[in-house]
């Protein structure tokens, strides 16, 4: 385990020991410890299968759905347990971005966008729901280029859009962190230009946490990144220092191209 | 230089027309066609025996009178006349009897579905899905002999639609919880956990989530399960019984078209009857089988 040189006192995630089993056994994340800094964007970096996705799914207990995963150690949110917390709570604080874009192919676009309040039973008068929808999609520079198409299907967008409607359904709801689960592998290069732009911005006013297996990705828009191998975190420091100078072999072999 | 002439070799050959691969081929393709005309050929021969045979018989009053006793039948056949009265019984019958089962069937079915769905591995899913793949085999005749010692015996004390209803609900049962479970199946995870991400209680992600994003193959599958049970006869025999008048109480015998059918071929005056009521009797399944194909075709996930 190496040392976690980030300032503890500016922390919003700290994670504590975490492990995840899928199962019993069978460690995909063993023992990750990390503090994470409000309003930065962290990077979650590593090779195919070192459990980056698990990690991240484990902060905001995504892993409750599935009853064979068991998880181990605590997250803690603005020092809370987020074990203690009910879900709806935890997973306002912490928003999450999938893979593939995914907005929910039944609803309209605006529907989409407060489907969080929808979803959880929170009424909204109609001047706050277009409210919420607008600010939305203007932090995500969509508003333009959907906003007289706000009762078509989310589905119609292209997958660049669609992307950014799911980073503003995270937004929505007004979180203090946003899991991003390698948000732009499936989409193309103008379209991951956009979320990255996206991204540096939004980390104004959020913590982002990203997982990315392109550590160009991780270069261009982290300021602190982990390096992550066989369920481990290797290594963990401010991403302009550890591509420099990597303090870890594996570090080293993995961002020069060794192995990936 | 080897080389050279082994592919000259494999150019002669791939350029050769009546070679022995090519014969092979135009034989498989001909026995293909056989055979998919064999398959189709039974549906086309008939529809076109049901119309040729039963088209005069659809008039106005076949739809808007109920069945003629065998005196008229017998006179009008007798006088080359065309059959008075119609199959309003049955048709009002049919619609009594398959919506009071689709009543019962399309909610329990739909949340067995989603049970089923949602507890793959556990152990009591997979029995409950072995126990639905079995009442799927279940022969109609023997379910019609349940629903006969259960409801007739001892709840209407006496023949009744209410019977004939629950005969057809245990048919459609199975049909409704296989294809909710297929149907949630297709649905990708992603858009689960989009709601969940969003700390959603479980109940409002089936509701809100998973059963509209599913609607299409849910209302497919109940059409198909309808369609399957609006021309059952043996069981219909023994709960619903029959009735020569429009019933609409439940507690009272009915009748079915497919229960029209067999009493037409009973009655040696009534025979043309049969092909009208046929006929009418396949357009509906037919109908209902081409509106689930068109749903299939437009869905979008």
């Amino acid at each position: 385990m190496s040392e976690i040189n980030v300032n503890i006192k500016d922390a919003v995630l700290e994670i504590n020991n975490v492990s995840v089993a899928y199962n019993k056994g069978n460690y995909a994340v063993t023992n990750v410890s990390a503090a994470i800094k409000r309003n930065k964007v962290t990077a979650i970096m590593g090779p195919s299968g070192c459990g980056k996705s698990t990690l991240l799914r484990a902060i905001n207990r995504m892993h409750d759905l599935y009853p064979n995963i068991i998880t181990e150690g605590q997250v803690l949110l603005n020092g809370k347990d987020t074990n203690k917390m009910s879900t709806i709570m935890l997973r306002r604080k912490i928003g999450m971005v999938f893979q593939r874009p995914n907005p929910f192919p039944t609803m309209s676009i605006a529907d989409n966008v407060i489907a969080g309040y929808n979803l959880n039973g929170i009424s909204l008068n109609k001047t706050e729901k277009e409210e919420i929808i607008e600010k939305s999609l203007q932090d995500v520079a969509l508003w333009n280029e959907v906003k007289d198409s706000l009762n078509q299907k989310g589905t119609f967008l292209s997958g660049g859009q669609q992307q950014r409607l799911c980073i503003a359904r995270a937004l929505a709801f007004q979180p203090e962190v946003i899991l991003l689960d390698e948000p732009t592998s499936a989409l193309d290069p103008i379209s991951t230009k956009k979320v990255e732009e996206l991204l540096m911005e939004l980390k104004e006013k959020y913590t982002i946490l990203l997982v990315t297996h392109n550590m160009s990705q991780a270069a261009r828009i982290s300021d602190n990144s982990m390096f992550m191998y066989l369920g481990e975190l290797v290594e963990y420091g401010k991403t302009k220092e550890m591509f420099i100078n990597p303090k870890d072999k594996r570090t080293d072999e993995y961002l020069t191209g060794k192995f990936s | 230089m080897k080389m050279i002439s082994i592919l000259k070799k494999t150019d002669a050959q791939v350029e050769r027309k009546w070679d022995a691969r090519f014969i092979k081929d135009k034989i498989f393709t001909g026995f293909i066609i056989i055979f998919s005309l064999i398959t189709i050929s039974p549906i086309v021969l008939i529809i076109s025996k049901l119309i040729s045979k039963g088209y005069k018989q659809l008039n106005w009053s076949f739809f808007t009178e109920t069945t003629p006793n065998t005196y008229q039948a017998m006179l009008a056949v007798n006088l080359g006349e065309i059959i008075p009265g119609g199959v309003l019984n049955g048709i009002t019958g049919t619609i009594l009897m398959v919506l009071i089962a689709s009543i019962m069937a399309i909610p329990i079915g739909i949340m067995v579905g989603i049970f089923l769905y949602e507890n793959q591995t556990k152990k009591y899913a997979v029995i409950v899905k072995d126990i639905t793949d079995i009442l799927q085999g279940v022969p109609s005749i023997v379910l019609g002999l349940i629903s006969y010692f259960w409801v007739v015996k001892y709840i209407t004390n006496g023949f009744s639609a209410l019977a004939g209803s629950f005969a057809l609900f245990i048919m459609m049962l199975p049909l409704i919880i296989r294809s909710t479970e297929e149907t949630f199946k297709m649905i990708p995870v992603s858009i689960k956990e989009a709601g969940f991400a969003l700390g959603a209680p479980y109940h409002k992600i089936i509701l809100k989530v998973m059963i509209p994003s599913g609607l299409s193959g849910l209302i497919t599958g109940i059409l198909l399960a309808i369609s399957r049970v609006v021309g059952e006869t043996a069981p219909l025999m023994l709960t619903a019984l029959g009735s020569m008048v429009v019933n609409l109480n439940i507690e009272k015998p009915t009748s079915a078209l497919p229960l029209l059918i067999w009493e037409f071929y009973n009655d040696p005056n009534m025979v043309d009857l049969i092909w009208a009521t046929s006929l009418l009797l396949m357009m509906l399944v037919l109908g209902l089988n081409l509106i689930s194909k068109y749903i299939i075709s437009k869905r979008n996930l």
